[in-house]
């Protein structure tokens, strides 16, 4: 797949297998000028060459960070994936479209309200990392959820009736649209606050290296944080990168850079806006993947999480994406240009897929016309189902603030207030 | 029902009653404003009056999220309006740096909600720096801004009212405006006077409450409250967007034959304990109201020091209409809210006490 902006070529290749203390590292050698991510302004990087080469003489291995992954195969022999692994990526993509799209009608209907941010543009991300995770491995994401949601298997009525805040939604109707868990899947939630899913995550991961390595127990958990551009710029990112290496936990730090925090760009809000440096600064591998093509991100993606699970610690993974809507459905998209939607557009991942998939004759267009269909329906059903359920009970609004109700204390009559009849019609006064 | 409150808002309360005529500004007209245009005009005013003040924050460049600093980055410069990276607590932080040397820091936080990271440096630096320098540097030039309340469908992060937590930290002043006239001339003062003041601005009352707001430059003292109805029964306390249904509240009790006093606090730290005790002395009857939640709420400081100076002259107990105890609800807001209806039943149940 042709990317459409001139990457720094790197001589070095990734050293993300192998755990060896004397691993040979390549200082890296930048091309002069290069213009970042299709941007019109060129950094000139000449520091970071004296900067590898006193981390090359420093006793812990550094790592150094990568950009062109994948080489195009062309051959059939040496094909990325399987007919099978084709269709399930396809489908998944196809999925989260169709369901960020029905979310966009719904919301102008009205059977949808809040804050609603779609993540249009981006499902190779969450497609190509959480196809790989099984369903005891975690995912913590930000309010921009749904889809990630839906890769991890939560299904779509779930999320739709989620959405509408009715009582069949995956957290009962009391989250909404950016609050999406499931206990089930190892959904650690959408979090409406930038920064705040990624220490979450950071406990998580190391609950599953102390049950491995301290417990015994047979676990290869791994959880993938997926955060954006915005929020590299956060404190809490740096603290958990900082612990994450240090305790060298079972982490994946994915960065959904799509160049636009609201209205503010990325390369506008950070001093070096390649993020995946950030990454070998504490100590772990850092690297860039074109995150427009699915294919790509999922080869990244294999050896972070191989990585992991074998007890080697995080890694940085900034995979460069775009929104093709707003920021969220309130917002009127005037601040970017035109040219550069265009130019996304026409990355789209899931053309770029089905293109792959039909030129390496792994599947006929039939096949995949009738996948769409499925999803239509599924998606459809999926509103209907929403529509036709319950709203939550007014009781839902008092419940699970405390573990027990009790702690709502004791009401001026000198009982309990949770046994006050009134407390689950939600009109007690508490 | 916004429709009705945007004629209900121009037809009523908001324009002062001139109890006392403490400000002539409330009998000037001027040019028809909601309020976050009254916001832009106030910091238009107080960029253009000092040449060292500086509006920073999330989005603020291109008019902010709730078009509050639209036009700033235009007239004044990127170098005096500029967006910040995501970071609440270097934004605060930062604000306090350039306030110590001399600066007028007015810091945007995209929503209240967020400025939870920023608490720690509020609370610790800005509130204690004049304190612990000895009066050597001081960052009084720091204004934080910051839209909060509930606004109908924001749940959990975008509806939260945290004004109580900062009426706790000596050192710092907390104002409320209730319209847009009060916000300009609340803003003005707020960002002129020498010590660091958290603006909250009622974000449902943005494009909802319209009112007539002079043009020019003028200033509302902070730490005095307005009686904005007189009444002989009870006296009701709010602040912010939640005046609104206690105004009408007020309405329906009248038609009860119970007359009612609505006093605006406007400052909630340090705030005007004088005026609220001449009219609870008054009446001998006291009704509190706001979105937060109730326990710890700022209501209970107004009830426990009332009651301290008030105790002979009170008919019923202390009344306060709030939030429920839980997190922000989503579906539930209606419930949670304090609503007209329940503010109606607590003034007859304290009236017939």
């Amino acid at each position: 797949m042709a990317t459409a902006f001139a990457p720094t070529k790197l001589t070095a290749t990734l050293p993300l297998h192998g755990s060896q203390e004397n691993r040979l590292v390549l200082p890296i050698r930048l091309a002069p000028h290069s213009s970042f991510l299709g941007s019109t302004r060129s950094l000139t990087l000449h520091s970071s060459r004296r900067l590898n080469h006193a981390h090359a003489t420093r006793r812990s291995p550094p790592v150094v960070g990568v950009q062109e992954v994948v080489k195009e195969k062309k051959s059939i022999n040496s094909l990325l994936i399987t007919k099978e692994e084709g269709l399930v990526l396809y489908e998944d993509m196809i999925l989260g479209r169709s369901f960020e799209d029905m979310c966009a009608q719904m919301y102008y209907r009205g059977k949808m309200f809040g804050f609603v941010h779609l993540y249009n543009g981006q499902e190779a991300v969450s497609t190509g990392f959480i196809k790989l995770l099984t369903k005891s491995d975690s995912v913590v994401s930000t309010y921009r959820d749904h889809v990630h949601a839906l890769s991890k298997g939560v299904s779509a009525r779930a999320v739709m009736s989620e959405l509408f805040g009715k009582v069949t939604g995956c957290c009962r109707g009391q989250g909404g649209s950016m609050h999406m868990f499931s206990k089930e899947h190892n959904m650690l939630g959408g979090f409406a606050f930038i920064g705040e899913g990624i220490p979450v995550a950071t406990g998580a991961a190391f609950s599953s290296k102390y049950r491995r390595d301290v417990l015994k127990q047979d676990c290869e958990d791994v959880t993938v944080a997926f955060f954006g551009d915005g929020t590299c710029n956060n404190g809490q990112f740096y603290e958990c990168l900082n612990m994450a290496a240090l305790w060298k936990l079972p982490i994946i730090f994915v960065v959904e850079n799509n160049l636009w925090a609201i209205g503010m760009s990325h390369l506008r809000a950070t001093s070096d806006p390649e993020i995946w440096k950030k990454g070998p600064a504490f100590g772990m591998p850092g690297v860039h993947v074109d995150g427009m093509d699915v294919l790509k991100v999922r080869e990244v993606a294999k050896e972070a999480v191989t990585r992991a699970r074998r007890g080697e610690g995080p890694t940085l993974v900034e995979c460069e994406t775009y929104r093709f809507r707003g920021h969220s459905l309130a917002d009127p998209d005037e601040l970017r240009d035109a040219a550069e939607k265009a130019k996304y557009a026409a990355r789209d991942p899931i053309a770029a897929l089905k293109k792959y998939l039909i030129e390496n004759k792994l599947v006929k267009e039939a096949e995949l016309k009738s996948i769409e269909k499925k999803i239509d329906e599924l998606v459809e059903e999926a509103v209907e189902f929403a529509d036709a359920s319950p709203q939550p009970g007014r009781s839902q609004l008092l419940e699970n603030v405390f573990a027990d109700p009790k702690g709502f204390g004791i009401g001026p009559d000198g009982r309990y207030r949770c046994e006050d009849p009134k407390f689950t019609e939600g009109t007690a006064q508490v | 029902m916004a429709a009705l409150l945007g004629r209900s808002c121009r037809k009523l309360g908001f324009l002062s009653s001139g109890h006392g005529a403490r400000r002539s500004v409330s009998t000037e007209t001027g040019k028809s404003l909601n309020l976050y245009s009254a916001i832009n005009q106030a910091l238009h005013i107080a960029l253009d009056s000092d040449p060292r003040s500086f509006v920073f924050g999330e989005d603020v460049g291109f008019g902010g999220v709730f078009r509050c600093t639209t036009g700033l980055a235009e007239r004044f410069g990127k170098n005096r309006v500029f967006n910040t990276p995501l970071c609440e607590q270097g934004i605060v932080g930062f604000g306090i740096g350039l306030a110590a040397m001399g600066n007028r820091a007015i810091v945007e936080i995209q929503f209240a909600d967020y400025i939870y990271p920023a608490f720690d440096q509020i609370v610790n630096e800005a509130a204690k720096f004049r304190y612990r320098s000895g009066n050597q540097f001081n960052c009084g030039g720091l204004t934080i801004r910051a839209p909060y309340g509930a606004v109908g469908h924001g749940g959990h992060y975008h509806s939260q009212s945290p004004e109580a937590f900062f009426c706790h930290v000596p050192g710092i002043k907390v104002v409320i405006p209730r319209s847009p006239r009060e916000a300009k001339g609340l803003l003005l003062s707020c960002i002129r006077d020498p010590n660091p003041v958290v603006f909250f601005e009622p974000k449902w009352l943005y494009r909802q409450a319209v009112e007539e707001v002079p043009e020019h430059d003028y200033m509302i003292p902070l730490s005095e409250a307005e009686v904005i109805r007189e009444g002989n029964d009870i006296t009701l306390v709010g602040w912010g967007a939640q005046l609104t249904i206690m105004e009408q509240a007020c309405l329906e009790a009248e038609k009860e034959g119970i007359s009612c006093e609505l006093i605006d606090l406007k400052t909630l730290l340090p705030w005007d304990k004088e005026t609220v005790e001449a009219s609870v002395k008054k009446t001998g009857r006291l009704l509190i109201s706001h979105e937060a939640p109730i326990t710890g709420g700022f209501g209970a400081e107004i009830s426990a020091t009332i009651l301290e100076r008030c105790f002979l002259k009170l008919e019923a107990p202390v009344s306060r209409i709030c939030g429920l105890d839980t997190p922000f609800p989503l579906v539930f807001e209606p419930f949670y809210m304090p609503t007209k209806n329940k503010i109606l039943d607590a003034i007859k149940t304290t009236v017939n006490y």
